[in-house]
């Protein structure tokens, strides 16, 4: 419910257009609340363990990852960050390809590694704010291994998550790193790294 | 065990210790302002290069190493394990109390005590059970609690990736195990035996993780830099994301994305 009502694509989808947004901008954002965020948190973390006892092949699986992405992240968010400063030059038609490959990518290497915890289980903690967002702290307990930690980042005014920590290890960084690396790899030609993060993950 | 024998050692690690930590930390270089762009520190990044180029080089042969590891029966694997665990257990103590930590330390020697007895020589992990987890610790978590600084990102040949003070703190502990020290000298052998046989292990657990970085990254180098360092730091308690690495989400204009 949270994410129909403040999404971008929740409004938009509501039919109204790029003018009417703009109308809509004054409107006094409604910040999501600790108990909106661990709710919000909590569901994904469900529909993660209901994928990962499914059972389902691995393509299965990353189309179920795909959206649960699409519906509790930040998906915007995450593809602006990753592509970073070379953003700034993309055309409108390359922002939609890019973000659109993002989240195909993103589904296929984190599906991936969410597919190795068949047979264990995560479990939501607490949650804490911090400046305009919320620290969800959840921990993943696999059979025979030392729990450890993920958490999520959800942003107090969209009411999704925008970021996750494995043990540490920041996926916002992690994937802008990577997204550098490969448009490097193209010399900066972004619609030929875009062609290749539809293969990648 | 003779004293003799015990002196002998004490002294070589004594020296060791001493001239590891004088050289070692002597290099710990400290990033100046603009030298460490998303918290990375790697003055020596072309050579680190090419050590990274040597190392993937060696993993290569290991690629689908999980299969290998996979023919080794599950409740083998977790018993190589936990003993692994138990046979490091009184060097973290050691630097546990180095650090200070004394709940922590007498936490893990009760766990040390249960899994030696009830846990048959260390190859069941019965402390888990019973409220006592994993908690490992190292030199170079000892010279973090002593204030000494993280120094420059390092690939070292076959380890792989470290900092400056992470590697300095591996070489102490090569010399200071308890255990080792402990021990006679075939005994010795088979603690140093069962340790590399449980990493070899675990590399083939985690070998797809490995593997999806080394091959499936357009820069495996600066991804696993990140990597280390970001779960390093996280271990030691150094970062957390509320801290100067916080993420603003409301920063980016993600108009048409």
């Amino acid at each position: 419910m949270v994410r129909q009502f403040y999404s971008r694509r929740g409004l938009l989808g509501m039919g109204l257009g790029a003018g009417a947004a703009a109308l809509v901008a004054p409107v006094p954002a409604l910040a999501v609340s600790a108990a909106q965020a661990e709710a919000l948190i909590d569901r994904a973390v469900r529909d993660i363990n209901a994928v990962i006892a499914s059972g389902k092949s691995e393509s299965g699986m990353i189309a179920d990852f795909r959206r649960i992405f699409e519906a509790y992240a930040d998906l915007p968010y995450l593809a602006a960050y990753a592509l970073g400063v070379d953003g700034r030059r993309a055309s409108p038609a390359q922002k939609r390809a890019f973000s659109d490959a993002f989240a195909g990518y993103i589904s296929r290497k984190y599906g991936k590694r969410f597919r190795q915890f068949i047979g264990g289980n995560i479990e939501v903690g607490g949650s804490r704010k911090v400046k305009n967002a919320y620290e969800v702290s959840c921990t993943v307990y696999l059979r025979g291994e030392a729990p450890f930690d993920v958490t999520f980042f959800v942003g107090e005014k969209s009411g999704r998550f925008y970021n996750l920590y494995i043990e540490g290890v920041n996926m916002l960084l992690t994937e802008r790193t990577e997204i550098g690396a490969m448009l490097d790899r193209r010399r900066g030609d972004l619609d030929a790294m875009i062609a290749d993060l539809r293969k990648a993950g | 065990m003779t004293i003799a024998r015990r002196e002998y050692p004490t002294r070589r690690l004594t020296a060791a210790a001493a001239g590891a930590l004088f050289l070692g930390l002597a290099a710990c270089a400290t990033p100046g302002p603009g030298e460490a762009p998303d918290g990375v520190y790697d003055p020596q990044e072309p050579a680190n290069r090419r050590v990274h180029a040597f190392n993937k080089r060696l993993a290569e042969p290991l690629s689908g190493a999980g299969a290998g590891a996979g023919a080794v029966p599950g409740p083998v694997r977790q018993g190589v394990d936990n003993l692994a665990d138990t046979l490091s257990l009184p060097q973290t103590v050691a630097n546990q109390l180095l650090q200070g930590r004394l709940g922590r330390a007498s936490r893990n020697s009760l766990r040390f005590t249960v899994n030696a007895t009830l846990g048959l020589a260390g190859l069941f992990d019965v402390a888990s059970g019973m409220g006592l987890p994993e908690d490992e610790s190292d030199f170079g978590e000892t010279l973090h609690v002593w204030g000494f600084p993280e120094g420059a990102y390092m690939e070292l040949p076959v380890i792989g990736p470290s900092t400056e003070r992470h590697a300095v703190g591996r070489f102490v502990d090569l010399f200071t195990d308890p255990v080792s020290l402990a021990l006679p000298r075939p005994d010795r052998y088979y603690v140093t035996g069962v340790k590399v046989t449980d990493k070899a292990l675990s590399l083939g657990k985690y070998g797809d993780s490995i593997d999806d970085v080394l091959s499936g990254s357009a820069d495996s180098y600066a991804q696993l830099r990140l990597i280390y360092l970001q779960n390093r730091r996280f271990e030691l308690g150094e970062d957390s994301g509320a801290d100067e690495s916080y993420i603003d989400p409301e920063a980016i204009d993600t108009e048409g994305f």
